[in-house]
C-alpha cells in the first residue's frame, strides 16, 4: 500500500473551521428539528387515541402522510416546492436567513414527528384504561388527566425507541446536504474536494458522527435512569424512588 | 342522593342492567353482592359514568346524568371512587398521588393541597409513607393511598368497587377499618364487595345482584338472617359456610 495519511489537512487551512461550523450545524438542526418532531409526535400520538373520531382522523393523516414519504423528497419538497407558494416579504426574507436550513429542520422535523408519533401511540396504548379513569373520576378533564397522567406515563415507557429514534434524526440530518445546508457531511466532503483527502475528512466525519451519538446515548441512558417508573421489569430505580 | 329509574344497559347483545331501580339516601352506606357478572361493577360505574347506560336515568343530587348541558367533570369531582387494583398514578410519590386533582381540578395552592394530604394520609394511618412511591407499597397501603386521593377532592359520595378483591387476607383488615370510619362519620358509600363481615356491621342497606337485577334488597339483619329469595339462600350458604 503505497497511501500516505495525512491527517493535517483536518486542522491545516479552513478545514478546521469548517468542521467546528459543520458540527454547530448539524448539532443545531438537529436540536430544531427534535424540539418540533417531540412536540408534533407527542400531541398527534396522544389524538390517536382519544374518544374523539375527527382527532383521530386528523392525527392519522399527519403520521401517514409524513411518514410514507422518504426524507430526501421531503427535503427538496420543503426547499424547492414550498417558497415559491410564500408571501413575497416571507420568502424573501427566508433566502436572507438561510432558507435551506429552515428546510431542511422543517422535514426533519415533520419526518420524524410521524414517527415519534407512532411510539407514543404505543407507550399510551400500553397503559390499563382503568388508569385513565382513575384519573377522571378525581375530577380531572380528559386534557389534565393525558397532561398529568396519560402522557407522562407513556413516555417513561418509551425512553429506548426515543433514544433510538432521536439518532436517527441526527444522522438524518446528513441528508440535507442535498439542499446544501452546510453541515458535518457537506464540509467533510467540502474538506475532501478541497485536499483530495478522501480517507482523512470522511474518517474525521465518521469519528465525529461517532462521538455526538454515543453522547447522545449516554445521556438518554441516564434520562432513562433518573425517570424510571418504579416496579417495572428490568429498570433499576434509581436511590430515591 | 343517587336514583336509578328504570337503568338498562348493554354490552353488545350482553343485557347487563335490567330496569334497575335503586334510590340511595345521604349518610346511607349500601353494599352491592352477588355473583361475578351479575352486574354489580357496572351498576356503580354508571354512577358517575365511567359507564354510559342505553335507557332509563340516573339522577345525582336531583341532576341528570342524561343531560347534555351537565358539567361531568364537576360531577365527577364529587364523586370519589377506589378500584379492585388501586390504579395509583405510578411515577408519582403517594403525597403527589393525591395532590394532583385538588391543585389542578380546584386550583387549590400546593401548600394547601399537601396540607390536606397530610392529614389525610394521617387518617388512613401511614403518615409516613408520603414519599413513597406506588409500586413500593403493599396492597393495602396503596389502596389506603387510593382512598386518601379520592377523599382529597371532598367528595359528597364514596363509590368502591371490590377495595379488598385484590389484597391479601391480612391486608384486607386495615382497608376495611377506614371503610368503616369513613361510613361512622355519615358518608354516602355504595359498595359492592364479598366480605360479607363488614356488610354486616357497617351496611345499612344490601343488595343481593344476580343477571342484572336487583333480587333482594334489606337490612342486614333480614339479609342475612331471613332472605326471602331461593337464589340468595344459595349464595348465601356458599360464601359463609367457609
Amino acid at each position: 500500500m503505497t497511501y500516505q495519511f495525512d491527517w493535517s489537512v483536518l486542522w491545516t487551512g479552513q478545514s478546521g473551521e469548517w468542521l467546528l461550523q459543520g458540527i454547530l450545524t448539524t448539532l443545531g438542526i438537529s436540536t430544531l428539528a427534535w424540539l418540533l418532531a417531540a412536540a408534533l409526535g407527542t400531541v398527534s400520538g396522544a389524538l390517536r387515541t382519544v374518544p374523539f373520531a375527527p382527532l383521530r382522523a386528523l392525527a392519522t393523516c399527519y403520521v401517514e402522510f409524513f411518514r410514507n414519504v422518504p426524507l430526501l423528497v421531503w427535503m427538496f419538497f420543503w426547499y424547492f416546492a414550498v417558497p415559491p407558494l410564500l408571501p413575497g416579504p416571507l420568502q424573501d426574507w427566508l433566502f436572507n436567513h438561510g432558507a435551506e436550513f429552515w428546510a431542511g429542520m422543517f422535514a426533519l422535523g415533520v419526518y420524524h414527528g410521524a414517527r415519534f408519533s407512532e411510539m407514543i401511540r404505543s407507550g399510551i396504548q400500553s397503559i390499563p384504561k382503568t388508569q385513565f379513569e382513575a384519573a377522571l373520576s378525581t375530577g380531572l378533564t380528559t386534557a389534565q388527566t393525558y397532561r398529568f397522567v396519560i402522557i407522562p406515563i407513556a413516555l417513561r415507557l418509551i425512553i429506548p425507541p426515543i433514544a433510538n429514534e432521536s439518532l436517527n434524526l441526527l444522522k438524518n440530518s446528513s441528508v440535507a446536504l442535498t439542499i446544501s445546508v452546510t453541515e458535518l457531511t457537506f464540509q467533510t466532503r467540502q474538506i475532501e474536494t478541497y485536499t483530495a483527502r478522501a480517507f482523512e475528512a470522511l474518517t474525521a466525519g465518521t469519528v465525529i458522527y461517532l462521538a455526538l451519538c454515543l453522547g447522545i446515548a449516554t445521556l438518554m441512558t441516564k434520562i432513562e435512569r433518573r425517570f424510571a417508573l418504579p416496579g417495572m421489569i428490568g429498570r433499576v430505580a434509581s436511590a430515591e424512588h | 342522593m343517587i336514583e336509578f329509574q328504570s337503568v338498562n344497559k348493554w354490552y353488545g347483545s350482553l343485557h347487563v342492567l335490567r330496569g334497575i331501580n335503586l334510590r340511595i339516601e345521604k349518610g346511607e352506606v349500601v353494599v352491592v353482592c352477588g355473583p361475578s357478572g351479575s352486574g354489580k361493577s357496572t351498576l356503580i360505574r354508571c354512577i358517575n359514568r365511567l359507564e354510559p347506560i342505553q335507557s332509563g336515568e340516573i339522577l345525582i343530587d336531583g341532576k341528570r346524568l342524561s343531560d347534555p348541558s351537565l358539567d361531568l367533570t364537576a360531577l365527577r369531582a364529587e364523586i370519589g371512587f377506589v378500584f379492585q387494583q388501586f390504579n395509583l398514578y405510578p411515577h408519582l410519590s403517594a403525597m403527589e398521588n393525591i395532590v394532583l386533582a385538588p391543585m389542578k381540578a380546584r386550583k387549590i395552592s400546593r401548600p394547601e393541597a399537601e396540607e390536606i394530604a397530610t392529614r389525610l394520609l394521617e387518617r388512613v394511618g401511614i403518615p409516613d409513607k408520603a414519599a413513597s412511591y406506588p409500586a413500593n407499597l403493599s396492597g393495602g397501603q396503596q389502596q389506603r393511598v387510593a382512598i386518601a386521593r379520592a377523599l382529597a377532592m371532598q367528595p359528597k359520595i364514596m363509590l368502591f368497587d371490590e377495595p379488598t378483591s385484590a389484597l391479601d387476607p391480612e391486608m384486607i383488615n386495615e382497608v376495611l377499618e377506614v371503610m368503616s370510619d369513613l361510613a361512622g362519620e355519615g358518608m354516602t358509600m355504595a359498595v359492592v364487595t364479598h366480605e360479607m363481615g363488614f356488610a354486616r356491621r357497617v351496611a345499612h342497606r344490601i343488595l343481593f345482584m344476580d343477571e342484572g337485577q336487583i333480587i333482594e334488597e334489606g337490612s342486614p339483619q333480614t339479609f342475612f338472617e331471613n332472605p326471602s329469595s331461593p337464589r340468595t339462600k344459595q349464595f348465601l350458604s356458599k360464601i359463609l359456610s367457609h
